[in-house]
């Protein structure tokens, strides 16, 4: 393997793990406040959708961001509505938004462009353009520096340094605001969090909203920045990477962009290499689409370090009488 | 317990009928913004699916899938394991059903279909073994592990139709048709001897009766053995189980072999008894379905019958819908995300003011 190759790799690395980051950051604010989200998936797919649809109609991506990030929202209210004011279970509202989103975007596109449950290709101002770094072209010939700042980093669209951007920003507002230490306490121990007299309710609906929008800008990297439009079930599970990699890292955000970048390493090698050959032995091309999430389940599996979630983590919350 | 506030009439069959109803207006909804008619939906559905006996054929077919794996949904769910991996365990299980059935020549259907739920046991319950084992032992959430081995499910299953097991001459990604032998008796054959007159083309076959076999021994199974009692008190309560020295590892396991083991089975019916061949997508979202039968059947073996009969005749009805109008075969997934969200998420919105209004009613009487 050549240098090229590998720069190429990396720079789609980038690419492929900016939907899984935000899909990430938005599973660690949800659980870090106690809220167990695996809907994750169905959130990138519906505002994927709503995305595409908005930048066509619109011819702006910016408007298709708007849509999607709205329909995302949405749906983290369904989960909010279900799982925190009606105390239902969790996992099963998440799995109903999974499935709500993976039915609604093909009836709703076959209804708006009859393509079969795509929408049209979108092109110039509905998807988003690429953006050169400062002095990205100055660099490129140095080494090192030259293919790190010069070609991997510079030349993506605008959402995936919006993400890069939200992994301090999740930091600095989990662990160093007065909103994030009430955040964190509500999904350690919510009876202690309603004794100081802050809303566990209105604490919880903050997160899930934010892991909306987080969400929302995901799906709409997917299908206006990433593809050139949507298909039926484009997410095709990275809701559920992105899950694996938040408890990869531990509900961290600087760790979650660590699982992320490893996850999206497997997506670029897998499609620059379809059928990797190891010299000994050939990985056919599905086991390559497998490996993410047999990774996902030797890392569940507690080989490489317990992961112990939020204490109050898919529990609703009862207030004493 | 809510139990006590209501009577139990209200508990098992107004408020999964009331979630049922609200599931359907909001259907009726989408269906009016994409710009259909709901009513005129329903009764191509209608017709589509329950008309005819050749409608029957395929809601009977498509009902016995959705009994065995919201059969096993139910079990798991009655130890409180949510097993999402009903999709993969029937897919693996229908690996099993095409290895005993292409490469062991059998004489007869009798011997071979007995091989098949064997096999596609087996496998169904080995695929949902190591999430079970990694549950129990580990520690490692069921429900993201199984829907982890869905994946890794569909890329093996891809793998061995696309270079193992087609057929050279084959582009298909699928495995050659069995041997004519192994056709199961459908309701036609079943039936004609009788004097009835049942559609020949209606894949419904003997797996139906198969499949409500398996719900009556799941029946006894939960409530008069004694593993059915540990099964259920460990759903209730790990604590007191494990204070009662039921051991959680074996529970766990038991659990989720039989659920898968279930699941599995559903294969032998997609497989055997529909096209007579694995293709890519045998188990078309049935283990997925299998979650929404069991909530609305409260988890209960005998109570998941109606609920899977109600889904067979919506799948079947969709197909048809999806050919006489614009409405596509995914509005059922609609359909049944709506009856889990609301027979499963918000249970307690349906239930509390039914409560609340048997509480007022006594309080009267």
């Amino acid at each position: 393997m050549d240098i090229v190759t590998i720069v190429q790799i990396l720079d789609s690395t980038l690419r492929l793990a900016t939907p899984l980051l935000f899909a990430c950051l938005a599973g660690i604010i949800s659980e870090r406040a106690g809220i167990f989200d695996i809907g994750l998936e169905g959130k990138l797919l519906i505002a994927a959708f709503f995305s595409a649809a908005y930048a066509h109609y619109s011819g702006s991506a910016w408007i298709g961001l708007g849509a999607g990030v709205l329909a995302s929202v949405v749906f983290s209210l369904f989960h909010g509505i279900a799982s925190i004011t009606f105390r239902g279970n969790q996992l099963i509202s998440g799995v109903a938004i999974n499935f709500l989103a993976s039915g609604m975007t093909v009836v709703i596109a076959q209804s708006w462009f009859r393509q079969g449950g795509r929408t049209p290709s979108l092109t110039g101002d509905q998807r988003f353009p690429s953006l050169d770094l400062p002095g990205a072209e100055a660099v490129q010939g140095v080494p090192v520096i030259g293919q790190i700042y010069g070609e991997i980093l510079t030349d993506h669209g605008i959402l995936v340094y919006v993400g890069l951007l939200c992994v301090p920003l999740t930091w600095y507002v989990l662990y160093r605001t007065r909103f994030g230490l009430r955040l964190r306490a509500v999904g350690e121990n919510p009876a202690a969090v309603d004794t100081a007299g802050v809303s566990v309710v209105r604490m919880r609906y903050a997160a899930i909203v934010i892991a909306g929008v987080l969400c929302g800008i995901g799906g709409a990297y997917l299908s206006t920045s990433l593809a050139a439009g949507f298909v039926r079930e484009m997410s095709a599970g990275r809701g559920f990477i992105a899950l694996a990699a938040m408890i990869f890292a531990k509900w961290r955000p600087w760790q979650g962009l660590g699982a992320v970048l490893l996850f999206g390493m497997l997506e670029a090698i897998a499609n620059r290499f379809p059928n990797l050959d190891l010299g000994f032995i050939t990985l056919p091309s599905q086991f390559m689409t497998a490996l993410p999430y047999i990774l996902t389940v030797i890392i569940l599996a507690g080989f490489v370090g317990k992961a112990i979630p939020p204490r109050a983590g898919g529990e609703p919350y009862v207030k004493e009488r | 317990m809510s139990s006590k506030r209501m009577p139990k009439w209200a508990d098992v069959l107004l408020v999964p009928i009331l979630s049922l109803i609200i599931a359907f207006a909001l259907s009726a909804l989408v269906i009016l913004a994409i710009g259909e008619d709901p009513v005129r939906a329903m009764r191509l559905m209608i017709t589509g699916a329950l008309g005819s006996t050749y409608g029957w054929g395929y809601t009977l077919y498509f009902t016995t899938n959705f009994l065995l794996t919201g059969l096993g949904v139910s079990i798991a769910f009655q130890a409180r394991l949510f097993n999402i991996g009903g999709e993969g365990q029937a897919l693996i299980g229908g690996l099993g059903v095409a290895l005993v059935c292409l490469f062991i020549p059998w004489p007869h259907w009798s011997l071979a279909i007995i091989a098949a739920i064997a096999a596609s046991a087996i496998f169904g319950a080995v695929w949902a073994a190591i999430p079970a084992y990694l549950q129990a032992k580990r520690g490692s959430h069921i429900v993201i592990t199984t829907i982890m081995f869905n994946f890794i499910a569909f890329s093996l299953m891809n793998y061995m139709l696309s270079h193992v097991l087609r057929p050279p001459t084959s582009m298909d990604p699928a495995t050659a048709r069995f041997d004519n032998v192994l056709r199961l008796p459908r309701l036609h054959d079943i039936l004609a001897p009788m004097g009835i007159d049942f559609s020949r083309a209606g894949p419904a076959n003997v797996m139906l009766f198969v499949a409500l076999l398996a719900c009556v021994l799941a029946y006894f199974l939960m409530w008069r053995t004694r593993l059915g009692f540990e099964i259920r008190a460990f759903g209730k309560s790990e604590p007191a189980a494990h204070y009662a020295g039921i051991s959680g590892v074996k529970i766990i396991m038991v659990a989720m072999l039989i659920s898968g083991a279930l699941s599995g089975m559903m294969a032998v019916n997609s497989v055997m008894g529909g096209p007579q061949r694995l293709v890519m997508n045998a188990v078309e979202g049935a283990g997925f379905i299998g979650i929404a039968v069991a909530l609305m059947g409260r988890s209960h073996p005998i109570g998941i019958i109606a609920p899977a009969l109600l889904f067979g005749f919506l799948f079947q009805g969709g197909s048809e819908l999806a050919l006489e109008t614009t409405i596509p075969r995914e509005m059922i997934i609609i359909i049944q995300a709506l009856v889990i969200m609301f027979t499963g998420a918000l249970d307690n919105m349906v239930r509390t003011p039914l409560e609340t209004l048997f509480a007022l009613m006594r309080r009267r009487t």
